[in-house]
C-alpha cells in the first residue's frame, strides 16, 4: 500500500547549480523509477545552516513530498548515504494530521501566489 | 481592644499571584499537527539557550508537547534550529 513521506536533504554548498540539479534529479528519478509518486517538490535554495556542518555554513535545501511503498524508503536512505554530494536527510512518514496541513498550506501558498 | 481587631497595616499592599489560568494553545487553537520545518513558530518553545521550555511554563498538554519536543529534535537534526545558542533568538 502506498504511504505518503516527506524527505528532506540538504547539499553541499560547494557544488555549481548545475551539479545540485543534477543531484536533486538522481533522487526524484529514484524515486519515480521505483513506482513512488512525487505529489510536491519545494526548493528552498540556498540556507544559513543553525551550525556548521562538515565545516560549511550554509546548503541547498530541497523538499519532496512522495507516496511510495514502504520498502523504497531503506533503499532511498542507503542512496542518501552513498551520495556524498548530500551532507544531511530526514525522511519522515506522513499522518493524516500532516497530510492535511501539507495541502492547506499549499492551498494558500497557491492563493498568495495568484 | 480597638487595636487587636484592625489588621496589620502593610507599607503597600501585598501583591497577590493571581494564578494566570494556563491553557494549551494547541487545543484552543484547534492546532492538530506540528511542523517541524516551520523553525519561526517553534522557536516560541525555545529558551535563549534553544533549550525545549517545560510545559509548567508554556502550558501546553503533554500531547502536544511531545509533539513539539519531536519536531524540534527534527528541526534541529535538519539545522533549521540550533542545538545550543546563546544570542537571544
Amino acid at each position: 500500500m502506498l504511504k505518503q513521506y516527506e524527505t528532506v536533504f540538504i547539499a553541499t554548498p560547494v557544488l555549481s547549480e548545475v551539479q545540485i540539479k543534477e543531484a536533486v534529479k538522481k533522487f526524484r528519478d529514484f524515486i519515480t523509477d521505483n513506482q513512488g509518486e512525487i505529489v510536491y517538490e519545494e526548493d528552498w535554495g540556498l540556507r544559513k545552516l543553525a551550525y556548521p556542518i562538515q565545516k560549511k555554513t550554509t546548503g541547498f535545501y530541497h523538499l519532496i513530498e512522495f507516496k511510495a511503498d514502504p520498502s523504497l524508503i531503506a533503499k532511498l536512505e542507503i542512496q542518501y548515504r552513498r551520495d556524498e554530494r548530500i551532507i544531511r536527510f530526514l525522511t519522515f512518514a506522513m499522518d493524516k494530521h500532516s497530510i492535511a496541513y501539507a495541502e492547506k498550506k499549499r492551498a494558500n501558498k497557491a492563493e498568495t501566489k495568484n | 481592644m480597638s487595636s487587636q481587631n484592625n489588621e496589620i497595616r502593610y507599607l503597600n499592599p501585598p501583591t497577590v499571584e493571581v494564578k494566570k489560568k494556563k491553557y494549551c494553545r494547541f487545543k484552543k487553537a484547534g492546532i492538530k499537527y506540528v511542523d517541524y520545518k516551520d523553525a519561526e513558530f517553534l522557536k516560541r518553545f525555545l529558551n535563549e539557550q534553544g533549550k525545549i521550555l517545560p510545559r509548567r511554563l508554556t502550558g501546553t498538554s503533554l500531547k502536544f508537547q511531545k509533539k513539539v519536543s519531536q519536531a524540534v529534535k527534527r528541526a534541529r537534526h535538519l539545522a533549521l534550529l540550533p542545538y545550543v545558542t546563546d544570542l537571544l533568538k
